[in-house]
């Protein structure tokens, strides 16, 4: 692990339970999938806690995300609560859109969460164009677009890097490679190197382990104050790896990735664990303290699982509202 | 009252929104000193600075990506998309992130933004500069549409549509770029949703968008001539259509002609011809009749191109032919 960037326990400790909840969200979000209690289908984002978290604590709630199809951590990481996500994760009215999202819509704009996006690489062009606004307007927030590195094979990115070098745009792109784009290894789809593609505009690009939390937020913490000043963009490949399939129905997948790799990870990479045993060495906190932190996000899930759970669907009548903003 | 063109209308348009609200701003490929090919945005730079009216590479899906962007977090873009045609580039970013981001976040975020875009046919540039588009976003929720049929209307939408808390595609006819009408100095704003009579009749209703509207009103000139009285209805905006003031008119003249440069299959005319079908047909005396563009890409020789479109012509001709009780299923 890198040095500390913050000073304090507290916000180590608020890391460590940004990533135990996110962790915790999607163990009881699957566990629905697996009840047949969930509509349709969600991509877990287990495995990669330490790439949402490390990028949004080091942002201000007034700063900007983009999301992907794989975004209950990031939307988690940037604030979120459980409440109205397990909501609309069921289709349930008090979902944070009523309902009308679900899982790869979610967004929660108090927060700077601009929403999860299904198409691959949808979300580039406007994370970039949050921050042309930003620029535009005079004003100090930052955008971060997170995506996978299935979406570097998408054109937008291109088109969208090379404008927000020309005009210095505030964003930064946070590549999460998790090795696979969908059903596929990534060596298959990428060729060169991922950071290459941020070379070709002059964007100054950086890898980092994605499963070290301080390092992610050691590193966007120095971007986003960058970015402030006007030095941007960013471009981060972040590496880490996803711990289920594409989706929660991609059960059998030996054909693309063996289960000796994905115990490796888990074993030796698991970003809460290594993060773990940091604040334990270093004193933050006892395995006994972490563990009842643990607990009590636990019982919080499953008091929101049960909430959403009996919560009312949208009322019929709602089908047709939201098409257009008709109120100035 | 002045006489303008439809480019120096828009311009117009603009301009006086962008004083106005300084959140607005134009975007696109050679908007800024070269004032577009139309030259459209000449002279918009010079007032509101680089900052405002901003010169994009060749990358159309970007830089609408950009403008989805910059809407959903406070400022009002103005897309310029160079020609209709280059619809098909953006589809992703104007149809799955613009058009549904209100209602797939239940309302919590929304897009005002405007991509102002071209249509129209006859200008010899083959066929990826010569389609009229608009059919394909109308058909999207979410979008709403516009289409000018003349100075007046040009800016009347536009200011609107700057306005408007949605995405909204507006369609010039880029054959009508220097075509003058009256227009008003002072400011004045056409809501969406309410159609134009432009001249009443009794014996057919003429319902043309855009540059149609001129070849109905062309047409009535002619029919009048016959003694055949035409109303002539300007929609305005197709997305909202103004349903009740077409249906008013053909419950009237008991006929109507749908006149629209989109492809006729699947297409504007179609939509409109089958809710007169459907809302008024115990009203009607002949069936109502689409005249769209031919169902051909747009060919380049002016002997072809100009078999493709509806003219004043045409549509006199099947107004005649429906008035005096022709049996017209053959057409």
């Amino acid at each position: 692990m890198t040095a500390a960037p913050k000073q304090n326990a507290e916000d180590y400790l608020r890391m460590y339970r940004q990533m135990v909840k996110i962790r915790t969200f999607e163990d009881n979000a699957n566990q629905l999938y697996l009840d047949a209690k969930m509509p349709g289908l969600t991509h877990m984002y287990s495995g990669e806690e330490a790439v949402a978290v490390g990028i949004c604590e080091a942002l201000e709630v007034t700063d900007k995300i983009t999301s992907t199809h794989r975004g209950h951590g990031h939307c988690v990481a940037k604030g979120a609560a459980f409440k109205e996500m397990f909501c609309e994760l069921l289709g349930k009215e008090e979902g944070y859109c009523r309902g009308k999202g679900g899982s790869m819509h979610i967004a929660d704009q108090l927060n700077g969460n601009l929403g999860a996006n299904a198409i691959v690489g949808g979300s580039m062009g406007i994370a970039t164009g949050s921050a042309l606004r930003a620029k535009m307007l005079g004003q100090s927030d930052v955008t971060v677009c997170f995506f996978g590195d299935g979406a570097t094979a998408q054109g937008l990115m291109y088109e969208v890097m090379n404008m927000a070098a020309l005009w210095k745009l505030p964003v930064i792109y946070a590549c999460e490679n998790n090795g696979y784009s969908e059903y596929t290894r990534t060596d298959e789809i990428a060729a060169g190197e991922i950071t290459a593609r941020a070379d070709a505009f002059g964007i100054e690009a950086f890898r980092v382990d994605g499963q070290d939390v301080l390092a992610v937020n050691a590193l966007t913490r120095d971007l986003v104050a960058r970015c402030r000043k006007g030095d941007g963009p960013f471009f981060v490949e972040l590496e880490t790896y996803r711990y289920h399939g594409h989706h929660v129905g991609d059960i059998s997948r030996t054909y693309y990735r063996s289960k000796e790799e994905e115990a490796d990870w888990k074993a030796n990479r698991d970003p809460i664990t290594l993060f773990a045993d940091w604040l334990v060495n270093e004193g933050v906190a006892t395995k006994a303290e972490l563990e009842a932190l643990s607990e009590a996000i636990r019982a919080e899930a499953a008091e929101a699982v049960a909430y959403a759970l009996e919560a009312p669907y949208p009322d019929g009548s709602e089908v047709s509202m939201h098409v257009y903003l008709e109120a100035s | 009252m002045r006489s303008i063109t439809l480019s120096q209308a828009v311009n117009e348009a603009i301009a006086e929104e962008m004083r106005r609200d300084e959140t607005v701003f134009l975007i696109g490929e050679d908007v800024a000193e070269a004032g577009t090919p139309f030259k459209v945005t000449s002279g918009l730079v010079e007032e509101f600075g680089t900052g405002r009216v901003i010169d994009t590479p060749i990358a159309e899906p970007g830089f609408t990506g950009l403008a989805v962007g910059a809407a959903m977090t406070g400022a009002r873009p103005i897309v310029d998309l160079m020609f209709g045609d280059f619809l098909f580039l953006v589809m992703d970013q104007l149809c799955n992130q613009a058009a549904k981001a209100h209602y797939m976040s239940g309302g919590k975020l929304n897009v005002p933004m405007v991509l102002r875009t071209n249509l129209g046919a006859t200008r010899r540039s083959a066929a990826q500069h010569s389609q009229s588009l608009h059919a394909l976003v109308a058909h999207i929720p979410g979008l709403k549409v516009a289409m000018p049929s003349s100075a007046y209307e040009a800016k009347g939408l536009m200011k609107t549509a700057i306005r408007d808390n949605n995405p909204v595609v507006i369609f010039e006819d880029k054959l009508m770029y220097q075509d003058k009408a009256p227009v008003p100095e002072g400011e004045f704003l056409i809501p969406f949703g309410e159609a134009n009579i432009l001249r009443e009749g009794r014996d057919v209703t003429l319902i043309g968008t855009s540059s149609m509207r001129q070849v109905c009103e062309a047409a009535a000139e002619m029919l009048a001539g016959d003694g055949i009285s035409a109303e002539v209805i300007d929609p305005r905006t197709i997305v909202p259509l103004d349903e009740a003031t077409i249906l008013e008119s053909v419950k009237k003249t008991s006929r109507a002609i749908v006149v629209d440069e989109g492809h006729q299959n699947f297409g504007t005319t179609a939509e409109i011809a089958a809710r007169i079908s459907e809302k008024a047909f115990y009203h009607l005396d002949a069936p109502v009749i689409r005249m769209g563009a031919m169902d051909v890409p747009v060919p380049f020789s002016p002997a072809l191109e100009d078999l493709t479109v509806p003219t004043p012509e045409k549509v006199a001709e099947t107004a005649r032919r429906i008035v005096a009780g022709e049996l017209i299923h053959a057409l």
